[in-house]
């Protein structure tokens, strides 16, 4: 019973928080550490979730439902299945790191701090409704919320091209959305036609799901996949990403790839293979293809970036391909990797630009050329770059090994070719993250966001000099404070990765029930 | 024998309570011209304003205590000349608050000081006269026209023979021509605007009279439901009736401001006092639907295979015209006119769908359109520098900085134009879309949201003028209005977001009781 109460709690609390932040932002040492109170707060209801869970239960628990359009059948119904809740717990998690990585955030004239977190904190909200929602049209009006903040995060505080980067975020989403509607709609009628009133409940849906023609199920599949590949960048749909994510603040874009982007692999699990299996076998070369594309045109790009914030951006839509392989691939190892891999990804990911964007707090550039031996100055920084860039291009012992391994281990009994060829990305992951991580912290000390700021541009002083250390200072104690929950879970999670698992698998098993697929024979003899 | 011949004369059964309300808005407006002509002119805008706020509430009290016992059905009265049906008497309460949302503005005296409107609407503009009016005190004129109007479009929505809607269409038609040309400031773009509406106006009411012609030709009878019957199986010419239907149908799209037959409205919302557009923008928006719906469903249901075909063409291209004019303006009042084209477009959809639930969602969404189209321009008129409104979309730069609290409102009613979640619009469109895919119009539906995203892009702009650029120098202020405007703006805005949140209530009352035949 008093499980019950608890996803609304996570729903309602970010959003007191929210208020009573935009209400404090006069005062930025007040609004910030409100904020972090809330999230922390957030933080631990999640923790209770997570151990009100139980993972060989029902499908979906923590349920709660009330009516809310009776005339259309829409429900206010949260739950939340193994998938749901560790991604709820990756956003309760990310949060607060976020706000205390945005503590001192240089905003631009005329923005204030509490207004800043007070938007986090809305986003926080709409972020966790989207993956606790089990009434289609929730999920929907989530979905589409969730851009109402992120946009002004993006538009309102991000970098210099921050408007264009917000427009096209905000565009190429809702475009995506309203797509979707369509098939909202579409699911809406088609179960007015089966069961005579019609529904937007995700379990009732499911149980239809067979009845639907597969010309249906294609078409109604298709506008739900145009707003997830659009939301999980597969290739051709990417290009919101990298701009977004270049303009938006540090603590902005760790959420958006860490989280708000998982909405549309997460929806093709909950959504496409659940509701559309047909549909979803039936386009599963397409996003095979795509996936692997992304894979390798992601590494390539992001070996060739000059912008650090692009880099992390491109190597983000290399790993949604892995993630969006794993998935397609259907066997329970694959899709549990990719879920694993959803979560490592938020973990390492966030991490990566959270150290980038201390770099860049440092040098006050972009670019990788204006850096250079940096780990000199700030062998700590320098130190936590490479734990996050190693964590990221999945070195065995990190997080995102385990997860890897896991979709390519899953993936190759149903689809070796794709497994292959994607395999490659793993050693041009190794490519990109050791050349940027060598051009900014080895090497004696160059470029001109470093040299430059001791005795003005191009002039070479001596970097064991007292003036010039203080410049550029190495973490200070919030940093480090930031950026150890990261680091513990980097390796936590490489080394044990179990609990999480424990809780995806029988979520993933459902799922493959749902989508009415097996897996192949020779990978439970040969890998289990 | 002179005195048999008078017995003879059949006088028709008026059911009073439920016209009441035309009955209580069309005397009223008779009293104001005569308060026009005796009154004082110092206490003529106070018993303007009051008679006029007044007669709107007792409308809708006698609205409401009738609502309670009206027949399921609904009755026709007045010799079957209008029809008394739920949709009709939901129509109704719509008109009656928006309308009450319109007066308030039109009485505002703060905004503009002195009001809105032109003290002499006769003077030539550039004059010495010209200018010497406006500093004085504003014209009431106005608000007997509004009455008229409104009267005109309650009688429209539920006029059951084509003679009753062609007079009520004149009725709400003709106020409005003077009304556009009234402004107090731009008198000639005003009354331009004026011209250019009663023109174009004009030949549109002749397409309907000339409709109604070839259907009574048809039919033998102006009655909606005759017309009807005479469709339902005879072997009359089929010419007559659908080169009926296709004038009559003109003459309505015109007034609704739909796709191909918009080209008055940028202009006229433009140069129109803001007051009167809004008026234009929500009443008669409502009124012409409520109009086409009454139609399309009792008159010339048996033959929609016929003409829906064409009608899909005029809604795709009605959205089209308004999402993709929409990009390419640079003044607000004329984005909004394009818009409000595309939005017609959504509503031809509803209007077309013909069941149970078209008719419900296309109600609902006149309804919140209504609201949020209200308090659009309520905010407009507030956006002002020296030379009067600052329509430029330019110089709104930087307005969430200068007064964050009429940025965030105009926001969310931009949202809800755009139709995102938690807004009466989103809903609104959400209802209209499930509707008409439940009839079959898949292919509408997609246009549609299509030509929602490219639409969102306009309202996007102006988002982003007010919050990301920073304020220009000597740009407009915000300023501070007066009672009347703060109440129209506080209920638009309320509205909007109350059913964009529980919209339960209104789907419900919208979905009661059909169209009597």
């Amino acid at each position: 019973m008093s499980s019950a109460i608890l996803l609304p709690a996570l729903l309602l609390l970010p959003l007191v928080g929210a208020v009573v932040v935009a209400l404090l932002r006069n005062n930025d040492r007040l609004a910030r550490l409100s904020a972090l109170g809330f999230s922390l707060a957030e933080l631990v209801l999640a923790v209770f979730a997570w151990i009100a869970f139980d993972a060989g239960g029902a499908r979906l628990q923590l349920t709660t439902s009330v009516e809310w359009i009776p005339q259309f059948g829409v429900n206010f119904a949260l739950g939340v299945d193994g998938i749901a809740l560790v991604m709820i717990a990756l956003i309760a998690f990310l949060v607060p790191v976020v706000i205390g990585a945005s503590w001192e955030e240089k905003l631009p004239e005329g923005r204030t701090l509490g207004g800043f977190l007070s938007l986090i904190l809305v986003m926080e909200t709409f972020m966790v409704g989207v993956f606790a929602a089990t009434d289609v049209f929730l999920f929907y009006v989530f979905f589409e919320a969730m851009l109402i903040p992120a946009y002004f995060l993006i538009g309102r505080f991000g970098g210099p091209r921050r408007t264009y980067a917000a427009m096209k975020f905000f565009l190429y989403s809702l475009l995506g959305g309203l797509i979707m509607l369509a098939s909202v709609i579409g699911v809406y009628v088609t179960s007015a036609d089966v069961l005579g009133k019609g529904t937007f409940e995700w379990a009732k849906l499911v149980e239809i799901s067979k009845d639907l023609s597969p010309t249906a199920q294609f078409w109604l599949f298709l506008g739900f996949f145009v707003a997830f590949a659009i939301k999980a960048p597969l290739v051709p749909l990417h290009t919101w990403l990298p701009d977004s994510a270049a303009e938006a603040p540090v603590g902005v874009g760790v959420l958006l790839v860490g989280v708000l982007d998982k909405v549309g692999t997460f929806g093709f699990l909950r959504y496409g293979l659940s509701l559309f299996p047909e549909a979803s076998k039936q386009l599963a070369p397409l996003v095979l293809v795509l996936a692997v594309i992304g894979i390798l045109y992601g590494a390539f790009l992001a070996f060739g970036q000059s912008d650090m914030k692009r880099f992390v951006a491109f190597t983000s839509i290399a790993h949604f391909g892995f993630i969006a392989l794993g998935i397609f691939a259907f066997s329970s190892q694959s899709i549990s990797g990719s879920v694993l891999y959803m979560v490592n990804h938020g973990i390492s990911t966030g991490m990566l630009f959270l150290v980038v964007g201390m770099v860049m707090a440092r040098g006050g550039s972009r670019k990788f050329s204006d850096y250079g031996g940096m780990a000199k100055l700030t062998p700590v920084l320098g130190g936590l770059f490479l734990v996050a860039g190693l964590s990221s291009l999945a070195l065995p012992g990190t997080n995102s090994f385990v997860s890897e391994f896991l979709v390519l281990v899953g993936s190759f009994p149903n689809e070796p070719v794709f497994t292959i060829i994607a395999s490659v990305g793993m050693v041009l992951a190794a490519l990109y993250v050791l050349r940027a991580y060598q051009q900014v912290m080895q090497g004696p000390v160059r470029g001109t966001a470093l040299v430059g700021l001791a005795g003005g541009p191009g002039s070479a002083t001596d970097p064991e000099s007292e003036t010039f250390k203080s410049k550029i200072a190495d973490l200070s104690r919030r940093e480090l404070i930031v950026l150890a929950p990261l680091v513990a879970l980097v390796i936590g999670l490489g080394v044990y990765p179990k609990p999480v698992l424990d809780v995806i698998t029988p979520s993933v098993t459902a799922t493959m029930t749902e989508a009415g697929v097996t897996d192949p024979v020779v990978s439970q003899e040969g890998n289990k | 024998m002179l005195l048999a011949q008078v017995e003879q004369v059949q006088v028709p059964d008026l059911d009073f309570p439920a016209i009441a309300p035309i009955l209580i808005v069309l005397g009223a407006a008779c009293v104001s011209v005569l308060f026009e002509a005796f009154l004082p002119r110092s206490a003529r805008w106070g018993a303007q304003f009051g008679l006029s706020v007044l007669a709107l509430a007792g409308a809708g009290a006698a609205l409401l205590s009738y609502l309670g016992d009206a027949p399921a059905t609904g009755v026709t009265t007045l010799a079957g000349a209008v029809a008394v049906d739920k949709p009709a008497l939901f129509l109704w309460a719509t008109l009656l608050i928006l309308g009450l949302g319109s007066v308030l503005l039109i009485a505002d005296r703060r905004v503009e000081p002195g009001g809105a409107f032109a003290a002499d609407a006769a003077v030539r503009p550039g004059t010495i006269q010209d200018r010497e009016q406006a500093t004085t005190v504003m014209q009431t004129e106005v608000f007997p026209l509004a009455l008229f109007s409104l009267g005109g479009m309650m009688v429209f929505t539920a006029s059951n023979d084509l003679l009753t809607m062609f007079i009520a269409l004149e009725v709400l038609s003709l106020p409005l021509y003077l009304m556009c040309g009234l402004a107090r400031r731009r008198r000639l773009i005003s009354q331009e605007a004026a011209v250019k509406y009663f023109l174009l106006g004009a030949f549109a009411s002749a397409f309907f009279l000339y409709g109604l012609a070839l259907l009574y030709g048809y039919a033998g009878s102006i009655k909606l439901s005759a017309i009807a019957q005479a469709a339902g199986g005879s072997d009359r010419s089929d010419t007559l009736l659908f080169a009926g239907i296709g004038l009559l149908v003109v003459g309505l799209l015109f007034k609704a401001a739909v796709g191909p037959f918009h080209s008055w409205s940028p202009d006229v919302y433009q140069g129109a006092p803001t007051p009167v557009t809004a008026f234009m923008g929500a009443c008669t928006k409502v009124a012409a639907f409520g109009g086409i719906l009454r139609v399309f469903s009792v008159a010339f249901e048996s033959t929609s295979w016929e003409w829906r075909g064409v009608l899909w063409g005029v809604a795709i291209v009605s959205m089209l015209i308004g999402a993709i004019l929409g990009l390419t303006q640079t003044d607000i009042k004329r984005m909004v006119a394009y818009s409000s084209v595309a939005h017609a477009g959504f509503l031809l959809i509803g209007s077309i769908a013909l069941t149970d639930e078209g008719r419900a969602a296309t109600l609902f969404y006149l309804l919140t359109y209504g609201f949020t189209t209200l308090a659009v321009f309520a905010v407009i008129s507030l956006v002002r520098d020296a030379n009067g409104e600052a329509t430029q979309i330019s110089s709104w730069a930087g307005l969430g900085k200068r007064s964050p609290v009429v940025a965030l409102i105009f926001t969310v009613l931009l949202l809800a134009l755009a139709g995102i979640p938690f807004t009466s619009g989103f809903v609104g469109k959400f209802v209209v879309f499930s509707a008409a895919l439940a009839d079959g119009m898949a292919p509408l539906v997609v246009v549609a949201l299509l030509a929602s995203a490219v639409a969102a892009f306009f309202y996007l702009r102006i988002i982003v003028l007010m919050f990301m650029r920073e304020p220009e120098e000597n740009g407009p202020t915000v300023s501070l209005p007066g009672v009347p405007t703060t109440i129209t703006i506080a209920l638009g805005v309320a509205v909007t977001v109350l059913l964009g949140v529980f919209p339960s209530a209104v789907l419900d009352w919208s979905l009661v009781g059909a169209f009597i035949s």
